[in-house]
């Protein structure tokens, strides 16, 4: 049904005239251009395509339009503040936790999901949270390196979601 | 059925106009330096086997090029692609190295059809490999050029001028300089490498070998880095294709009224291809979801279980790979023979990436961004879907989301440009990740039968061993056995219909799992019987010196005891040759003794790849290579029937997950004067070996199919 949506996205008021079903993958990525989330599997499979939702780690490709009305999305874009990187980009480059770098925007922003609510997550920790996120380049261990460098960047401190 | 057609595409048809010479590359580009370069054999349909007849429109004699600009940047242009595995970094390291110049003054432009020279696709571990030796070769003879011409400019002869950061100067008076950028002003100097200048030695390496991060790492964590999905033009459609069932399918009848109705959707019918077209995705996804299609599928026994005895059915002769000694003399001379046959199913390549492409059709242009390791192919696959020259069409490579040798087929490549000639209208087709199971190349099913033998001293007496269409590659065993034979009945792809119910084609490292995997099971099969040290046991056979030393520090890092398996230690080691390069693993699993289930606590890898251009870049391949691995070793394989494929998503077809990492240690040799070896694929192909053997070892289960998956191993348990 075509309502009006409004949301807050990287930190700016948008609002849209849509069908509130849509899910919020293509709406990123079509009508707000923002490419970053990737699309991988679909049905909450392998979150490629996971944005931050007040905070929370969230499949875009299973939320609809209605699902966010009034919430605050954080998308890859929006994770730098006045250009400077967030010490999970900082880390990833760092550690090299990448190889094709698709699934890298998913894994970032599930792992802030993560630190938001562990500031020192236990190794344990850190595979729970990631463990639904899929890699097929192998870039596991790095990632996990990154996260914890990230955490010890961030002082262990509780931060904002 | 229909099999393998669009892998046994003729390289040899389409070349309609002859491609970009060296003459138009120099229009193309001002002034500058070109140094023209061939790399790897040309033409390159080495990479794709043999028997590819050449033909004399291709540029035979250059297929990459450098140039220094005007500005004193340094460019190659190439048509090889960034697919993860991090050439754009090791390629650009050897370059600064060769010519002086700072890393970050390097360039690399790639897979773009108008600015690049042809190439063959990007496979795997070919690109350092092929590419090192004359990319740096181009490098010195640029430095060559420029040197002569500073000597010039400064009036000084060359052996009083030094060279750094892409300034020459006199030695004894560093004020005294011309900049690369100063001598190329004007200039329009061309050359084909002539392979004459010397390169550096190893112990003048400033830049190779020192670990450099990754130059595409910003742009991918800041979400820049664009996909061939990602590339949106004003006016683009996305589209959706209606898909049969099964491969097998005959579409009976088709009603697309529903489909119609909805406001904006375009449907497209042209002959076999039935799509529909919207300005969103997730409305043309709604709309082909609307298009009633019934189909007859008629039903095959064929499955992952009946697929083996299928495979030797339709089996060709085996043609040999290579031969020593007598075999029946060895035959006589064992004392206990083993006769083993290893299954290993089909494989999905998997790339979190799907198959994608946006087509631009502009009258008898075409602009395409597509997601392949193969721009070239899909060039000419464009042109000859469209009935325009080669040459019109351009393909611009975006960053590739993994390939593993999946993408170079460009079905959807072709179905884009074909799309976007009929609607008028730039067209994306992005496939969902169910269509992106169903037309993999996927790796193929295969089986290996080997029959061998020990003497009274467990020595290996003789070795007779058959591989059937996984490929060839892997297959000849490195080890001293006096007596042995191997074979290979029909290859990983281009075989006969009928062979394998879809698709099949590389897969990292292709052949080279499946027949390490039964290589090294079987070595291990009669250490065991023989009562003795897998290590002790390879080693005993082994006279090759890298193999030994790869081994040998395995061994040692990894802290490996001598005991005959099974040991209940749960220690495997397998080793294994690829591209050049030397490869030995180690793994400590648990088996739980109720379910059978594995748990890889340790993996140890050692690999000689000869000189290493980025160490960290190599390590992280390697890493990778591991990780991957653990996929197929312990859960991947593809369920169907017939035409059929039932994993259609990651919820059936589990891929590694970080709670399957165990911890990793990679160690690299050292071989600075040895020229580089791949590095993309090696450490893949032991992995189903050495976890198998690792359980052998800690509950004495003996699996012969891959993957090893906790019922096979509890079966085996007894
Ligand atoms: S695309 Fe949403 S989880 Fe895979
Ligand atoms: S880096 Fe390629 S999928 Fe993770």
């Amino acid at each position: 049904m075509e309502e009006l949506i409004q949301f807050t996205l990287n930190g700016k008021p948008v609002q849209l005239r849509q069908d509130s079903d849509r899910m919020l993958l293509w709406v990123l990525r079509t009508d707000l251009k923002l490419t970053g989330t990737k699309y991988g599997c679909g049905e909450s499979l392998c979150g490629a395509c996971t944005v931050l939702v007040d905070g929370e780690a969230v499949q875009s490709c299973q939320t609809t339009l209605k699902e966010v009305q009034n919430k605050s999305i954080v998308t890859i874009e929006g994770l730098a503040q006045n250009g400077e990187l967030h010490p999970l980009q900082k880390a990833f480059m760092n550690n090299d936790a990448l190889q094709c770098g698709y699934c890298t925007p998913g894994m970032i922003l599930t792992a802030h999901a993560l630190l938001a609510e562990h500031p020192n997550p236990t190794e344990q920790q850190i595979i729970d949270a990631m463990e639904d996120n899929l890699c097929r380049c192998g870039a596991h261990k790095r990632i996990i390196e990154a996260i914890r460098m990230a955490a010890k960047e961030m002082g262990g401190q509780k931060h904002e979601k | 059925m229909k099999n393998d057609d669009h892998l046994d595409f003729d390289f040899t048809e389409g070349f309609i106009d002859s491609p970009l010479s060296r003459r138009k590359f120099l229009k193309i580009f001002g002034g500058g330096i070109f140094i023209f370069m061939t790399v790897g054999e040309m033409p390159a349909w080495a990479q794709e086997g043999s028997g590819r007849p050449s033909r004399p429109a291709l540029p035979t004699d250059f297929n990459a090029f450098l140039r220094i600009g005007e500005d004193g940047r340094v460019a190659c242009y190439t048509g090889k692609i960034e697919m993860g595995q991090g050439v754009v970094t090791s390629l650009a390291q050897m370059l600064a190295e060769e010519l002086d110049v700072a890393l970050e003054s390097v360039d690399m432009v790639m897979g773009d059809t108008d600015l690049c020279p042809w190439d063959m696709g990007t496979f795997g571990s070919m690109s350092t490999r092929f590419f090192g030796p004359p990319l740096r070769a181009a490098g010195a003879e640029a430095r060559q050029v420029l040197l002569e011409l500073g000597a010039e400019h400064l009036k000084l002869p060359a052996d009083r001028l030094a060279i750094e950061n892409g300034v020459i100067y006199e030695r004894a008076n560093r004020n005294n300089s011309v900049s690369y950028a100063q001598l190329t002003q004007g200039k329009k100097i061309a050359r084909h490498a002539s392979g004459k200048v010397p390169l550096k030695s190893p112990d003048q390496f400033k830049i190779i070998g020192k670990p450099v991060f990754r130059r595409d790492a910003y742009a991918k964590v800041t979400g820049q880095a664009k996909y061939a999905a990602d590339i949106q033009l004003p006016g683009m459609l996305y589209a959706r294709i209606l898909r049969p069932p099964s491969h097998d399918a005959k579409r009976i009848s088709l009603d697309l009224a529903a489909a119609k109705q909805i406001a904006g959707v375009q449907v497209i019918e042209d002959g076999d291809l039935i799509a529909v077209l919207h300005p969103y995705p997730d409305v043309a996804e709604k709309a082909i979801s609307l298009i009633k299609a019934l189909y007859d599928t008629p039903t095959s026994g064929l499955n992952e279980e009946t697929i083996f005895a299928h495979l030797l059915k339709v089996a060709p002769e085996g043609e040999s790979v290579g031969e020593n000694g007598n075999l029946d003399q060895g035959v006589q001379q064992a004392a206990t023979t083993f006769e083993q046959t290893y299954l290993d199913g089909y494989k999905a390549h998997a790339p979190m990436e799907p198959h994608s492409a946006v087509v631009s059709v502009e009258g008898d242009k075409a602009t395409v961004w597509p997601s392949s390791q193969t721009p070239f192919r899909a060039q000419t696959e464009v042109a000859k879907a469209l009935g325009i020259p080669a040459g019109n069409v351009r393909i611009i490579s975006p960053f590739l989301g993994g390939g593993f040798g999946g993408k170079s087929a460009n079905r959807q490549v072709v179905e884009a440009a074909r799309l976007s000639k009929l609607a008028g209208k730039p067209v994306q087709v992005a496939w969902s990740r169910q269509e992106e199971f169903f037309y993999d190349t996927f790796r193929p099913a295969a089986v290996v039968k080997i029959d061998s033998g020990i003497d009274p001293n467990g020595r290996i007496a003789f070795w007779d061993y058959h591989v059937y269409f996984a490929g060839e590659r892997g297959s000849l065993h490195f080890y001293d056995i006096p007596n042995s034979r191997t074979a290979a009945h029909g290859s990983g792809w281009g075989s006969e219909p009928g062979t394998h119910p879809f698709a099949t084609g590389a897969w990292r490292a292709p052949a080279n799992n499946t027949n390490t995997f039964a290589r090294e099971s079987q070595m291990d099969i009669m250490a065991a019987k023989a009562g003795i040290d897998p290590v002790a046991f390879r080693l005993n056979h082994l006279s090759d010196e890298k193999m030994r030393r790869v081994l040998q520090t395995a061994a040692e890092k990894f802290g490996w005891k001598p005991a005959a398996a099974p040991s209940k230690r749960g220690y495997g080691v397998a080793c294994g040759m690829d591209a050049g390069t030397y490869v030995a693993t180690m793994a400590e699993v648990a088996v739980d003794p109720d379910s059978g289930k594995i748990t890889v606590k340790r993996v140890l890898c050692v690999q000689d790849m000869g000189l290493v251009i980025n160490p960290q870049g190599a390590t992280i391949q390697m890493e990778g290579c591991i990780t991957m691995g653990l996929g197929y070793a312990l859960a991947e394989d593809l369920r169907f029937t017939g035409g059929t494929i039932h994993d259609l998503n990651f919820d059936s077809y589990e891929i590694p997950r970080f709670s399957w990492l165990p911890r990793i240690e990679t160690v690299i040799i050292d071989a600075p004067n040895e020229a580089p070896q791949g590095g993309g694929e090696p450490a893949i192909v032991t992995m189903g070996a050495v976890i198998a053997n690792a359980v052998f070892d800690a509950v004495g289960a003996r699996v012969l199919q891959l993957p090893v998956t906790a019922q096979r191993v509890k079966e085996k348990m007894g």
